[in-house]
């Protein structure tokens, strides 16, 4: 009679133990989007928030959960138990509403204080302007007058304020833009992109490396692959990185494949046109400076793609193999991309693919 | 009163006289009938969300898989939240409410028998409808909160079925608040006050109310994204001068008290089942009703906590989070009043009570998620991850699911006559508890390694393939529990295990009657002593303050009285709510069809007139309902 409902009583301790065993693995992740583990000042303090509460809320799932434990145990039925019958104790319930009135209030102000903290704009903060297209994300510096896309460059030890923009219409369809999310887990918390809204964001870090990063509001059959990366450099670094995007890259040497490549990109296989589209030329600016002459901006800009480890919403690496499977049908390999097949030749995608790896 | 004298009244049909049968069922007003309908639909509804959810987990087992195409993964994550919200947890709570309501206060039917009828009528339709758009060129893929203005730029008909579909479900919702409130209100036995009222229909009313003014706000946007969609309206189009930020408002106010629509029914039979299984009273009644009222009331002042990232502004965001975390205290009472209840109690571990203590143990950890949410900063670092998800699957299965579950075990004794058995009972319990921490506990991981949502696959680099496996396993765990469940059912079906009227040793007025109860539940109206009165009529407290049994015979517990004594008018069947229901399913596939094919060309919808002529038939076989229902007498002889 006892020995199943031990069984039980083990089994559901066991899954309470397993529970908070699990949670306890949360603290030793290592993914390149644990946002336990910051790296910037705005998820570190979202981090001192949650270490509070987390610790608070572990020792409430232990109390309750453990007094429910308890009370299944002991008051199980027996032979010749007997109910208390009882209606309340007045005094125990409002000791128990007020108890954790009082934490919820000691967990508010922190909270609160926070909140208008990560709200202040810093004065000496570096602008850049993020603005989010179906499936990709476009940056513009406006002081050092550089476009680029998907992957931000940040300098260390410095705040940078991102005002996430979102554009009205979709320059493909005409249809409204719709919503995205920034959001550099380790970095910072994620930023909607509302149409008609400016929103701003700080990211400030003093540890240089790749943070990885991705659209977090559903915005369409690309949605998973819209991610994003942050490099941050060194100021001087940076100021390198700066250097070479207000430059354009230096065409292809003459009759090589590159500059086939370079007249297609232009041109198309003739007229502007290939077989199912226009000429890559039509959507994607190979200017990268100033931010005004960076047009059109339809498709990321490509300025200095050779430059970038990714490509196509920081989907894929930017390996030959991975540009050749894109330029044969950018929507095969990724859901909902925008841009057309084009219906290129072989040879097309070769000299395509090593006039783009000359954009350094 | 009437007699042959009487003139035949003027009508358009002959009127239903099945009382068995396929046309008993579509005719009936009985609120047992309904219940039943409602219960068994959403129960068919609960297998195909559950199919989609299966197909997810499938998807998202390993990383870079290709299961389904991106595009049949956003309309399954859509359909799953839509079905679980809109087909299975509201109309399952509706399905108990039907049932439990007359037979907990001591009434013979609901206030209005045929708007019911309706009700169900055009919940069933208005299911089939968004059902239907899977072979009408794609059902809704813009998530079941369905963002401006993603949601007027998906190409396909999907979200034309979204915004139709779920008005059409908000009309039932409606019929059955409006039904429930006056039920409640006016119609309980003599001697029944409000604080005598079971907790579950305190629940029930609360519940009812939410619905009578959540589901307004939520027809009004899905209006104007009808009209954005269909006639090339702006209200959410930034490009001319709309806002997108108005449809999350008005979305989240409506959505923040349907969390709550969800749960409360549910909060309602773990107070019936806790004190039945304990052998003892509630803990704290009154503290545990104005709990449910002020849950109620504040859940109208929290829905911006969806929308910290959306740059409300640090004042806005101050504001939600507080009252999101004071929403927490009401909650906080009814965790320790069920604790109060089981303290010091004689707990029988029958099957509904290891559900209604799995949802106490579940919603414990969906509550204190809950409450790292109100946390902004840490807010923007969470919401759009897994760890939500978690959370309110948390809340809505380890709650409102387990307490669903808990009352089907509980109830349906009585409205079966049978008993489900109890080996295979446990089994599904143990299944459905282990599967579902397997399931929904990694999502909490996932969450904070930085896994969004709504995703359809991931890289192989992200520390998430582990997790995303034992979550896939632990849905399968789920699958089987349902299996479990459903042979269950057919087993205990074919053996029928009497029930008896009073299987539970019961304490609420249901168990007084037979089970099936006759159409008219009560031969007598009951009158109304006690809170618990059924209890008290079976047991008197000695001078230690002990319930004794009564003596056989000593009172009326059990001495039946199955025959009324007078004849009883019970509302006769009708044609006619399931006619009035037919119009506007027949009205939205027209205005479905009146939309452009491709959103943004300005090529006209293929047959203009057509699409008319449907609207028109639609709402001429609307009128003809309602028409005949108005000029029908709800009871005849």
């Amino acid at each position: 009679m006892t020995s199943p409902r031990r069984l039980r009583c083990g089994l559901f301790a066991a899954v309470l133990l397993g529970m908070v065993a699990l949670l306890g693995t949360a603290c030793s992740g290592t993914g390149p989007q644990d946002f336990l583990h910051p790296a910037g000042y705005n998820a570190q303090k979202a981090d001192d928030l949650w270490n509070i509460v987390f610790v608070i809320a572990t020792i409430i799932f232990v109390i309750v959960e453990g007094l429910l434990v308890y009370a299944i145990v002991k008051f199980r039925h027996r032979p010749g138990r007997e109910a208390a019958q009882f209606h309340g104790n007045p005094k125990i319930e409002v000791v128990l509403t007020v108890i954790p009135a009082l934490i919820l209030a000691g967990i508010a102000i922190p909270t609160i204080r926070t909140i208008f903290e990560l709200s202040a704009k810093p004065s000496d903060s570096m602008p850049v302007t993020v603005i989010a297209h179906q499936f990709w994300w476009e940056y513009q510096y406006p002081d050092q007058q550089v476009v680029t896309a998907n992957e931000l460059h940040i300098p260390t030890g410095r705040d940078v304020l991102v005002t996430v923009e979102g554009e009205p219409s979709d320059l493909v369809t005409g249809l409204p833009e719709v919503i995205h999310s920034f959001w550099v887990p380790r970095l910072a918390g994620k930023q909607d992109v509302v149409p008609g809204h400016k929103n701003t964001l700080i990211l400030f870090t003093n540890t240089p490396g790749t943070y990885r990063g991705q659209c977090t509001e559903f915005c369409g059959l690309g949605h998973g692959f819209m991610r994003l990366r942050v490099i941050a450099q060194s100021p001087t670094d940076f100021e390198n990185w700066v250097l070479n995007q207000q430059n354009d890259a230096p065409g292809p040497a003459k009759g090589s494949l590159a500059a086939t490549g370079a007249t297609l990109f232009q041109n198309g296989a003739g007229g502007g046109q290939f077989p199912n589209g226009p000429a890559c030329s039509a959507c994607h600016s190979l200017t990268s400076s100033p931010v005004d002459k960076a047009v059109p901006r339809v498709g990321p800009n490509l300025g200095h793609l050779a430059d970038r480890a990714t490509f196509a919403g920081a989907t894929f690496d930017r390996t030959d193999a991975n540009l050749a499977r894109w330029l044969n049908s950018p929507s095969a390999v990724k859901p909902g991309a925008r841009m057309p097949t084009l219906g290129l030749t072989t040879d097309q995608i070769k000299a395509l693919v090593a006039y783009l790896d000359t954009l350094k | 009163m009437a007699t042959a004298a009487i003139a035949e009244p003027r009508r358009l049909f002959r009127r239903p006289r099945a009382t068995t049968g396929f046309w008993s069922w579509i005719t009936t007003v009985d609120h047992k009938k309904i219940g039943i309908l409602y219960g068994a639909t959403a129960l068919l509804f609960f297998l195909l969300g559950g199919l989609e959810a299966l197909v997810i987990r499938m998807q998202l087992a390993r990383p870079d898989q290709h299961v389904i195409s991106a595009n049949t993964y956003n309309q399954f994550f859509t359909m799953h939240g839509i079905t679980m919200i809109f087909l299975v947890v509201m109309p399952m709570g509706v399905a108990l409410m039907n049932y439990m309501i007359p037979l907990m206060i001591g009434a013979r039917d609901v206030a209005f028998p045929r708007l019911n009828a309706f009700s169900y009528w055009t919940f069933l339709f208005g299911g089939l409808f968004l059902y239907s758009s899977f072979f009408l060129g794609g059902a809704p893929d813009g998530g079941w909160f369905g963002y401006a203005p993603l949601n007027q730029t998906l190409p396909s008909h999907g979200m034309t079925f979204y915004s139709l579909g779920l008005q059409i479900l908000g009309v039932a919702s409606l019929a059955g608040a409006v039904n429930f409130i006056v039920t409640i209100i006016n119609m309980r036995a003599p001697g029944m006050t409000m604080m005598r009222m079971p907790v579950f229909i305190w629940m029930s009313l609360v519940t009812s109310f939410l619905l009578l003014f959540a589901m307004p706000i939520i027809a009004i946007a899905l209006f104007q994204l009808m009209f954005d969609r269909v006639f090339q309206a702006n209200f959410f189009n930034p490009a001319a001068g709309g806002d997108p930020i108005l449809w999350q408002h008005l979305f989240w106010l409506f959505g923040h008290p349907e969390v709550y629509i969800l749960i409360l029914p549910a909060m309602g039979i773990v107070s019936e089942v806790l004190p039945t299984f304990a052998r003892k009273p509630i803990f704290g009644y009154a503290a545990i009703v104005f709990a449910g009222i002020a849950i109620g009331f504040m859940g109208w002042g929290v829905w911006a906590h969806h929308m910290f990232a959306a740059g409300l502004g640090p004042v806005a965001d101050s504001a939600f989070a507080l009252s999101t975390m004071f929403i927490a205290v009401p909650t906080g009472v009814k965790i320790f009043n069920w604790l109060g209840t089981i303290w010091k109690g004689d707990l029988h571990f029958r099957t509904p009570m290891l559900f209604a203590l799995g949802f106490v143990a579940m919603f414990v950890i969906g509550g204190l998620s809950g409450v790292t949410h109100a946390v902004v900063p840490s807010d923007w670092e969470q919401t759009d991850t897994y760890y939500i998800v978690a959370h309110f699957h948390y809340v809505l299965f380890g709650g409102a699911i387990f307490g669903l579950f808990s009352a089907i075990y509980y109830w349906l004794p009585k409205a079966t006559g049978w008993m489900l058995g109890e080996g295979l009972g446990k089994l599904h319990f143990w299944l459905m508890f282990i599967g579902f921490n397997l399931t929904f506990g990694p999502f909490h991981l996932l969450g904070l390694e930085g896994m969004p949502r709504r995703i359809p696959t991931y890289p192989a680099d992200m520390g998430w393939n582990f997790w995303n496996m034992v979550s896939t396993i632990g849905a399968f765990t789920i699958a089987l529990s349902i299996a479990t469940f459903i042979l269950n059912v057919f087993l205990s079906r074919a053996r029928r295990e009497e029930a008896g009227d009073d299987p539970w040793d019961g304490r609420t007025l249901e168990w007084s009657i037979p089970s099936p109860p006759p159409e008219y539940n009560f031969a007598t109206v009951p009158l109304v002593k006690d809170r618990d009165d059924f209890w008290h009529r079976k047991y008197v407290t000695s001078p230690d303050g002990r319930p004794v049994p009564v003596l056989a015979g000593g009172a009326d517990a059990t001495a039946h009285d199955d025959e009324p004594h007078e004849h009883i008018h019970m509302p006769s069947p009708s044609y006619f709510p399931v006619v009035a229901s037919l119009g506007a399913p027949l009205m939205a596939y027209g205005v479905v069809s009146l939309q452009p094919l491709n959103l943004g060309s300005p090529s006209p919808p293929p047959n203009e007139m057509a699409s008319i002529a449907l609207i028109l038939v639609g709402a001429v076989v609307a009128l003809l309902g309602f028409f005949g229902w108005v000029l029908e007498p709800a009871a005849e002889e």
